[in-house]
């Protein structure tokens, strides 16, 4: 999978928020084998480099690092924390979240829009965290977007994907566009079901950090999400409505 | 045997405790005189909760946290035995199924049963936990009562670091990065309030998915609360930090919008990758570090096998030789 031209060896990408210790989080990475480590710049950051330790404990992880702009409520805010997170890990990359409600942390299209338009100008390599919607989508990509980070549910929810119509419908109007989901997968199923519809990938961090044993849920959910992909790339059948026997039933009325 | 502990902390001040008890002659290090502000120590809940805490903490800090109450109380400190109460917000009652699997020594409460608990909770949560074995002191009475108590039998505390001899104990917390590389801050803000309008008997935990909180009474009718939870070394009491604290207290009981806001605090607590406590031996020197967000709930057991340590020579769990 080629995410703005590099090359990511898994399709699970994990958050580093919430886990019983750091030492945990390296587990759930190395059982997992997640290829892409994301990581809130803006909570931790008290000015100079005060969360420098936690930070150079991702980086220890050794897997690709996305910054991300968790917890900006508005355009300016997410903007400046893109610039703090590219000096900080060195990379273009940054994953946007522009939140524009306090309780359910829902995307605000507009401003994630203008943030994104602001940020592709600046050089970046925008990861937008967005909802479902086809026409937002379209707006992203036109703002300079290359790969969109649909949300199944909202954040920390853990209720799976509760709009698989709109994502159906996003995943078909955009074949060739990476898209991860990002957001409200709580259990493996969930992540496989998203695979299965042909997302490239899935990013979580609740689900496993807050589960009893974070790193047997992080392989729990490697393995989901490799099955959902060798599914889809597999050409699964159709559902039809007509029972049909894999062995003919010799000898017996079938054309009943 | 003489002894040198670097540091009057709640680490520093529990090792030189164990030192002094085993007949050691102790002389502590600490450029302030008194236990205050500057120290990490002076911010802690002073919650004795290792059941509680087993929701995320690895299973050394449940039982070696049993031994801290006994601890304190044979100091002469006063610790009250009233368990703890976790309540969570109605939409939320999820949260406390999750506690409940993963913490032991637990019971369920109806509303009646919370209502006799704490009379003041009743009516505001139609279910509860109780973890009966748990327990809570003054974490800054408990800090001077065992400074006063060592310096009467006989430990000399002194500000400038000179020559020592015999084991070196160091106690530093944070500032012993110079010595131990994978030390981390990890940085906390609590809240003191004052109300009269609100009476608690024993902490009580608001589990929340976003805003845990934890309320502590304190004598005078203070009430504690705590704690963030933040990668960061920065000393810095956010407003955000500050706003979700008093959000989470007010919505516990709106009485806490009426209190008077006494003092808010943070500072940054010393952590290895795991989260857990380390005794680190290198030379004639112990380190002592990496208490997280368990100071007084497990520095008696550590300073325990320090001491053990180098005055048995056994080698206790959670203890490093380190060579480089």
């Amino acid at each position: 999978m080629q995410l703005y031209g590099t090359e990511i060896g898994s399709r699970l990408m994990l958050g580093t928020a919430q886990y019983p210790s750091p030492a945990v989080l390296a587990e759930a990475f190395r059982r997992s084998g997640a290829g892409i480590a994301t990581v809130s710049v803006r909570r931790e950051a008290g000015g100079e480099r005060a969360g420098a330790a936690f930070w150079d404990l991702v980086r220890d992880l050794g897997v690709t690092v996305l910054p991300n702009t968790a917890g900006c409520h508005s355009v300016r805010e997410a903007v400046t924390t893109a610039h703090m997170a590219r000096e900080l890990f060195d990379t273009p990359w940054i994953k946007l979240e522009v939140i524009g409600h306090a309780d359910t942390l829902q995307p605000d299209p507009f401003g994630l829009v203008d943030a994104a338009r602001i940020l592709d100008e600046d050089g970046f390599q925008v990861f937008p965290y967005t909802t479902e919607d086809a026409v937002l989508a379209d707006r992203l990509l036109s703002a300079g977007c290359e790969v969109l980070m649909p949300w199944g549910a909202p954040i920390g929810t853990g209720l799976g994907l509760t709009n698989i119509y709109g994502l159906r419908t996003l995943r078909a109007q955009f074949p060739d566009v990476p898209m991860v989901v990002d957001a409200g997968l709580g259990l493996p199923s969930q992540a496989a079901m998203a695979m299965e519809m042909g997302f490239d990938a899935v990013l979580l961090n609740t689900a496993v950090s807050k589960a009893g044993d974070p790193a047997a849920m992080a392989e729990g959910f490697a393995r989901a999400v490799e099955a959902g992909r060798l599914a889809y790339e597999a050409d699964p059948m159709e559902p039809r409505d007509m029972a049909a026997p894999s062995t003919p039933v010799i000898g017996k009325a079938f054309l009943t | 045997m003489r002894a040198t502990v670097l540091g009057a902390g709640v680490a520093g001040l529990c090792v030189a405790t164990e030192l002094v008890a085993r007949g050691c002659e102790v002389t502590v290090f600490d450029p302030s005189p008194r236990p205050g502000p500057h120290g990490c120590s002076w911010w802690a809940g002073g919650m004795l909760a290792p059941f509680c805490e087993g929701e995320t903490a690895e299973e050394p800090v449940v039982r070696l946290g049993q031994e801290a109450a006994d601890w304190w109380e044979r100091q002469g400190v006063n610790v009250e035995r009233r368990g703890t109460v976790v309540v969570t917000l109605g939409r939320d009652r999820n949260e406390l199924d999750r506690f409940a699997r993963r913490v032991q020594g637990h019971e369920r409460l109806d509303a009646a049963a919370l209502a006799a608990l704490e009379p003041d909770l009743s009516g505001r949560f139609d279910r509860a936990l109780h973890v009966p074995g748990e327990a809570y002191l003054d974490p800054r009475a408990a800090l001077e009562h065992l400074r006063d108590r060592l310096e009467h039998s006989g430990a000399t505390f002194v500000a400038e670091p000179g020559p020592t001899t015999g084991v070196t104990f160091d106690c530093r917390g944070l500032a012993a990065r110079d010595a131990l590389r994978d030390l981390r801050g990890v940085k906390g803000e609590m809240a003191v309030l004052r109300s009269a309008d609100i009476h608690l008997t024993r902490p009580v935990r608001l589990l929340h998915p976003r805003f845990p909180l934890y309320v502590v009474p304190r004598p005078g009718g203070l009430f504690m609360l705590g704690a963030t939870q933040i990668e960061s070394d920065d000393r810095r009491r956010s407003v955000r930090s500050v706003l979700e604290l008093l959000s989470a207290a007010y919505a516990l009981h709106p009485a806490f919008g009426e209190a008077e806001l006494v003092e808010i605090g943070a500072d940054a607590r010393p952590a290895f990758p795991d989260n857990l406590p380390r005794l680190v031996r290198r030379g004639e020197t112990i380190h002592v570090n990496g208490l997280f967000r368990h100071g007084f709930l497990l520095a008696p057991a550590l300073a325990r096998m320090a001491a053990e340590a180098a005055c048995d020579g056994t080698r206790p769990e959670l203890y490093h030789e380190d060579h480089d």
